[in-house]
């Protein structure tokens, strides 16, 4: 028996689909001793606007699941990453992660679905009210989904961000394209494994590997994008770009900041408030 | 027999205007350091009211520094003593309502009905619903410890010259932030007498500081570097170079800006009443309104029927005087504004709509508008896609609800929208599939300060009105 390795091929995924790139591009991940990893998809502005089209034809049906159900979806994610736990931790460390630091990483990315999922069904009860108007109506606002949200994570730390950035976005009942950076690329793709198996839909979350500086104006730029979380892009002028490009169809913006809005202010970045107004009578 | 209406008109003895105004920065009127003067007029009857400061960069400069020295103390005042001001101010605009519903009408255009009964009760109200947040901001929901944001630049739209006033300052103060604001550059005769409310308040000096003038003013005011917050209502067009002009900074932004606000009718719809609706969403304040119901969706099996009551209650419309008490539709704010629903229309009668217009005589002097319903209109008309912002209604038809429900969110806007139906459960999922901020079932147009307002899409970010208003001047701890 040979003990050679089967090495994986690093697709995106979009739609559920893992795909290659459009452009048929790749671009070589060394480990960070320099070792050579894959031949990973890089995406391209094809690939980016194809994410698109598939992230909005998930939003309907994402977005009107019942909150129970998004909730174990999410939950499903956890389970996922838990028997994948190993594999996670392996890729950090290939990519210069302590031992240590990489398992704490994956499993506080495992808790964090986890924290999240337990979010969908309490939502619209926190933020939700009825409101007393002065006059005999029945008044009540309830949050929903923003849309489309365009994510580009921070780096450091890779699975964690990424799984915070793109759990906050979906358990309201957005969909998401995710531009996970070059480094991040193979706990991109394994998240993609446990998302693809875990009755999340097809293009509620999907994942670009490659150059944000290259894809990421695509998308922000896009009409059809709702939201952009920017916390991953640290040059100055790139950022501008991005934010002015937001700014035509006035999408919700995350600026990059030290201190990123946690916990349910980070869920309430995605969400719109509804009200509704009824007149009481006989 | 037909009964005609004698004039009723508004007495004007209980407004002052003065010949000239400074800019109120630091709890004085001040001459302007590097600004120019305008002329303020009389929408309704052209007549000039007031040479208005336009301020400059200067101007803008002192009010900002103003605001930022009144932010050390004003911050660190207990929420309770915030809130008392703000009680102080509220009850004084109750005091003065009257005296700021006619200075509003005449340098607005709006029908003292208007400005009397819903724009200055609601202002009166706003302040007293955020009165008492003040001291209540760890229940707002966004964390123990929420803080203030520093000094608001804040810009206001001329249709509600007063209420959106009261939604940017009243808000903001609570929250203990200190403002600049400037009103639009056709209405600033209401926000400076605000100026003297705050006097009357003795509201510490630099917490509220009003500049007039224009759009280059504005530009000033939101590229200063020493500012940390934009509030906007105004056009989509502004509030994206606003977004564009804050890129890269670390302001704080929410917009209120257009729609094109479906209301839509189903054939079950209490007709009598569904037709004051439409009425009062496209004609109410002229149609100067961000979320009125310009497009007018209405069930084909009941369109002919619906229309002719339509043209009948719009003929009982009565255009004029915007002071006189029995006016429903008042004068068009200003030239500009005129000149462009003038555009659209004939763009309207262009593309292939047909056009019906109230039989009326309009004044001779002053900006007038009779009211227009749009009939044959296409969704790739520019009627049915652009905000017109003036006293017409553009209509077009649909079969199911799916289809109303598409056509309604077929807009870059999700502003309102509005349903008309005797069925619950068909309001309850309509309501569920519109992209809008603010949807009203078998009613139009009704304003709260405890209600949540703002939009979806193009129609801008963040709320204004209730708990929620409070996110945009507050920012929170980063705990999970």
């Amino acid at each position: 028996m040979s003990d050679l390795t089967v090495m994986r091929t690093h697709k995106l995924f979009i739609g559920g689909a893992f795909v290659r790139s459009e452009s048929g591009r790749t671009f070589v991940l060394n480990s960070a001793k320099g070792t050579f990893v894959a031949n990973v998809a890089l995406a391209s502005r094809k690939d980016a606007r194809d994410a698109v089209l598939s992230a909005r034809s998930a939003f309907e049906k994402w977005s009107g699941a019942t909150a129970y159900n998004r909730g174990q979806v999410l939950y499903r994610v956890a389970e996922i990453m838990q028997g994948r736990k190993d594999q996670f931790v392996e890729e950090l460390i290939l990519m210069g992660s302590s031992k240590r630091d990489a398992t704490k990483e994956v499993e506080q990315a495992i808790d964090q679905w986890v924290w999240y999922a337990g979010w969908s069904d309490k939502l619209a009860m926190v933020n939700g009210s009825a409101n007393p108007v002065a006059g005999n109506f029945f008044n009540f606002s309830v949050p929903e989904p923003t849309g489309i949200v365009a994510i580009i994570p921070t780096v450091t730390p890779s699975l964690y961000a990424l799984v915070d950035s793109v759990a906050a976005a979906i358990v309201s009942g957005n969909s998401s394209i995710v531009i996970a950076a070059k480094k991040s690329s193979l706990v991109a793709l394994s998240l993609a494994e446990c998302l693809a198996t875990s009755d999340v839909p097809p293009g509620v979350v999907n994942i670009l590997t490659g150059d944000a500086a290259e894809i990421a104006p695509w998308l922000a730029s896009h009409s059809d994008v709702n939201a952009i979380d920017l916390s991953g892009i640290s040059k100055k002028d790139l950022l501008i770009e991005l934010e002015k490009a937001a700014a035509e169809n006035l999408k919700r913006v995350l600026r990059p900041d030290k201190n990123l809005p946690q916990g349910l202010n980070r869920i309430n970045l995605w969400l719109e408030t509804k009200t509704v107004w009824h007149p009481r009578g006989y | 027999m037909v009964f005609q209406y004698a004039p009723a008109p508004e007495s004007t003895k209980i407004v002052k205007i003065d010949s000239s105004y400074g800019l109120f920065i630091n709890g004085k009127f001040v001459k302007s350091k590097d600004g120019s003067q305008y002329k303020t007029i009389n929408p309704a009857t052209e007549e000039v009211l007031s040479e208005i400061t336009l301020a400059g960069k200067k101007d803008v400069d002192l009010a900002v520094k103003a605001a930022r020295s009144a932010y050390q103390k004003w911050s660190k005042l207990p929420g309770s003593v915030r809130g008392k001001y703000l009680y102080r101010i509220a009850r004084i605009l109750q005091e003065r309502s009257r005296e700021f519903a006619v200075l509003e009408t005449i340098n607005n255009g709006k029908p003292i009905r208007e400005s009397r009964d819903v724009d200055m009760p609601l202002v009166a109200a706003h302040f007293f619903h955020y009165a008492g947040w003040a001291d209540k901001l760890e229940h707002a929901g966004l964390g123990p410890k929420p803080q203030s944001l520093g000094v608001a630049a804040q810009i206001i739209p001329w249709n509600f010259p007063m209420l959106m006033l009261s939604w940017k300052i009243a808000p903001a103060l609570a929250a203990g932030n200190t403002v600049v604001l400037k009103p639009a550059e056709t209405t600033p005769l209401t926000a400076l007498l605000f100026a003297e409310v705050c006097q009357q308040a003795d509201l510490p000096p630099g917490v509220v500081n009003i500049i007039t003038g224009a759009g280059e003013t504005g530009a000033a005011l939101v590229n200063h570097p020493n500012i940390d917050k934009v509030a906007f209502t105004g056009s989509t067009e502004v509030g994206r170079l606003i977004a564009s002009s804050v890129a890269g900074t670390k302001k704080k932004v929410t917009l209120e800006l257009g729609g094109k606000a479906a209301n839509i009718v189903f054939d079950d719809a209490a007709l009598d009443q569904a037709v004051e609706g439409i009425v009062n969403g496209i004609f109410f304040n002229q149609g100067h309104v961000c979320c009125a119901g310009s497009r007018l969706l209405v069930q084909e099996s009941i369109k002919d029927e619906f229309l002719d009551l339509l043209y009948e209650r719009v003929q009982t419309l009565r255009l004029g005087d915007p002071l006189d008490k029995n006016t429903d539709v008042g004068a068009i704010n200003s030239a500009a504004q005129l000149a462009k629903i003038q555009e659209l229309t004939q763009s309207g009668e262009q593309e292939g709509a047909d056009r019906w217009s109230l039989k009326c005589d309009l004044p001779e002097k002053g900006f007038w508008f009779a009211p227009t319903v749009f009939t044959n209109v296409t969704q790739a008309h520019r009627i049915a896609r652009e905000e017109i912002f003036g006293p017409v209604l553009s209509v077009l038809t649909f079969r199911t609800p799916q289809e109303a429900i598409e056509k309604a969110n077929n807009t870059p806007f999700g502003l309102s929208a509005g349903i008309w139906t005797e069925k619950g459960s068909r309001i309850l999922e309509v309501a569920n599939n519109l992209r809008a901020g603010v949807v009203w079932a078998n009613t139009f147009n009704k304003f709260d300060p405890t209600s949540p307002f703002g939009g979806y899409k193009e129609s801008g970010y963040g709320r204004e009105g209730g708990r929620v208003g409070l996110a945009a001047y507050l920012k929170s701890e980063n705990k999970k």
